[in-house]
């Protein structure tokens, strides 16, 4: 199901060296004569490989990790069969109950809303935003989300962009319930797909298509256009442009850190030990995940937002990017790794591999001057 | 929701441990195993090359290719036994051989000077000339005693490399 294709359009990691992340193992130590033995030496190559066949830190970036399971003695046993019996028997249907309640009301306000006051534009716009955050609450009720809002909340100015790392996507609704964000996300087939061509469309929220091409600069002109706007909702972008499992952060992709705005960070922690938050995208659909947090105990997050950051003089935008992944990954306790989420849908580019080969033929053509 | 150890009997790991004479602890095989699993994705039985290629690590490194090829189709306990020449138990001429191996890609037991050249052109690329290649691989293989069309065989290869130190260690997470 999952393409591999090595895309030669720069799925390209314009991002800092890799070199200077990876365990070091540089292929020769360059000194004196050049022997036979050096050439024929490949085992640090080798080493690399196999280090990265045991264990490498991209597949950890995905992995969600099951609980160790605690039911396994007579006494926890049962105590746990209760728990499957409230959560299945009595939370879940409370929960649905809540969820069609919430789309209700919803629905019956917002059609009227939407259509009925097309005359006066910000009244039906502050409206809008009032009802999506109050779906978005009863969505984060139906899983009895326990939300800690730390810092400033957002304020409604033009040329500034939030940004966040992405576990799932309920982030985008656990931050919607406290301000009506226009977001950029990947169109989705299904229901989902069904909600965002409408009433996401009218929060402003922007659609791209991870396998095409073009697609790149249409979205960066469309960024571009709703920043500058003065009367759009502020906008939110997920740099990660994946979802990852809630422990380590992958490489912001600079798109949002070269719109001339101030980007303003958001944290956002799950606790594990009530539920694991993570949509394994390739394990379960968007419906399946959403069940599965229906019937757990609870979804309980933190959420900070951040000091906003502007670019610094003589910063480049990757530079920018980092320093604002810096920021986010240490207040929510998240481990660094150089990979471009993409990779999960694409080969990295050949560069990688080149900047390896080029490194080894220059300390061979040197040595051998070094007569 | 992977594989835990659970598939894996304490007969089945004694049995992987025989094969690869002792070279990994047993706790070690059972990390592989998950780890085997994980990247069979299609649950096959085997890692391809494509559920391979998925990790970057290993996309980037320019020997890859070859070592898929001798990584193509192999069960689990081949697979460990792959690996036994980089753990740290393995003695410097399983390490040897292991090399040897790598470079004898017809597996006709003997390396030719278009062998290593193979090699070479893998590793660096297109930033040698071919013509250099060939003329900095004559030169230290003259060096060293031996002819353009000499053919090395796996005690060449022990005399060559195992006086120097081989980095070809690594670890397997156990947790």
């Amino acid at each position: 199901m999952n393409k591999l294709n090595t895309s030669s359009s720069e799925l390209d990691l314009d991002g800092p060296n890799i070199e200077d992340y990876l365990p070091s193992g540089s292929i020769q130590e360059p000194h004196g004569e050049l022997r036979l033995r050096d050439l024929l030496d490949i085992s640090p190559t080798l080493a690399e490989a196999a280090g990265a066949i045991v264990d490498d830190s991209f597949t950890r970036c995905f992995k969600s990790n099951p609980p160790e399971p605690w039911n396994w003695n007579i006494y926890l046993f049962p105590l746990w069969c209760l728990g499957v019996v409230v959560r299945y028997m009595i939370l879940f249907p409370l929960r649905v109950m809540v969820l069609i309640l919430g789309w209700i009301v919803f629905l019956s306000c917002y059609f009227p809303v939407h259509f009925l006051l097309t005359g006066q534009e910000k009244l039906r716009k502050r409206l809008e935003r009032g009802l999506v955050e109050l779906i978005c609450s009863f969505f984060v009720a139906s899983w009895t989300g326990v939300v800690k809002y730390h810092g400033p909340r957002p304020s409604m100015r033009p040329k500034q962009v939030f940004v966040a790392n992405h576990t799932s996507m309920i982030d985008f609704i656990v931050l919607e319930q406290m301000t009506a964000f226009a977001v950029i996300m990947q169109k989705h087939p299904g229901w989902v797909g069904l909600l965002q061509s409408t009433i996401l469309e009218s929060l402003g929220c922007i659609w791209f298509n991870r396998s095409e091409a073009k697609d790149r600069e249409i979205v960066a002109r469309k960024l571009r256009e709703h920043v500058h706007g003065a009367d759009n909702n502020p906008l939110l972008i997920f740099p990660e442009g994946t979802c990852v499992n809630n422990h380590y952060t992958v490489m912001f992709k600079k798109g949002a850190f070269e719109l001339g705005c101030t980007v303003c960070p958001i944290a956002i922690k799950y606790n594990k030990i009530f539920v694991d938050a993570f949509w394994n995208s390739r394990k379960q659909s968007f419906t399946t995940h959403l069940l599965q947090l229906m019937t757990s105990w609870a979804v309980v997050c933190d959420v900070w937002y951040l000091e906003p950051q502007n670019l610094k003089p003589g910063e480049t935008a990757i530079e920018f990017a980092e320093r604002v992944r810096d920021i986010i990954s240490v207040r929510a306790g998240l481990k660094k790794v150089p990979w471009d989420g993409y990779l999960k849908y694409s080969r990295p580019s050949p560069k990688h591999r080149e900047r390896k080969q080029q490194s080894f033929a220059e300390s061979i053509l040197r040595r051998l001057e070094e007569k | 929701m992977g594989n835990g150890s659970s598939m894996l009997t304490q007969y089945d790991i004694e049995g992987v441990q025989e094969h690869c004479s002792n070279t990994f602890s047993q706790q070690e095989i059972v990390s592989l195993y998950q780890r085997f699993c994980q990247l069979d994705r299609s649950g096959g039985g085997f890692i391809s090359a494509d559920e391979f290629m998925t990790v970057p690590e290993i996309a980037v490194n320019p020997l890859s290719q070859r070592l898929l090829r001798m990584l193509d189709g192999l069960n689990f306990k081949e697979f460990v036994l792959f690996l036994s020449a980089f753990s740290s138990q393995a003695s410097l001429q399983l390490k040897v051989e292991f090399i040897f191996k790598v470079y004898d890609s017809d597996g006709n037991h003997k390396v030719s000077f278009n062998d290593v050249l193979d090699i070479l052109r893998d590793l660096t690329g297109q930033f040698i000339a071919e013509h250099q290649r060939e003329h900095v691989l004559t030169k230290v293989l003259e060096e060293a005693g031996y002819r353009k069309d000499s053919v090395l065989v796996p005690a060449d290869f022990m005399k060559i490399l195992g006086s120097s130190v081989l980095k070809m260690e690594v670890e397997v997470p156990v947790d």
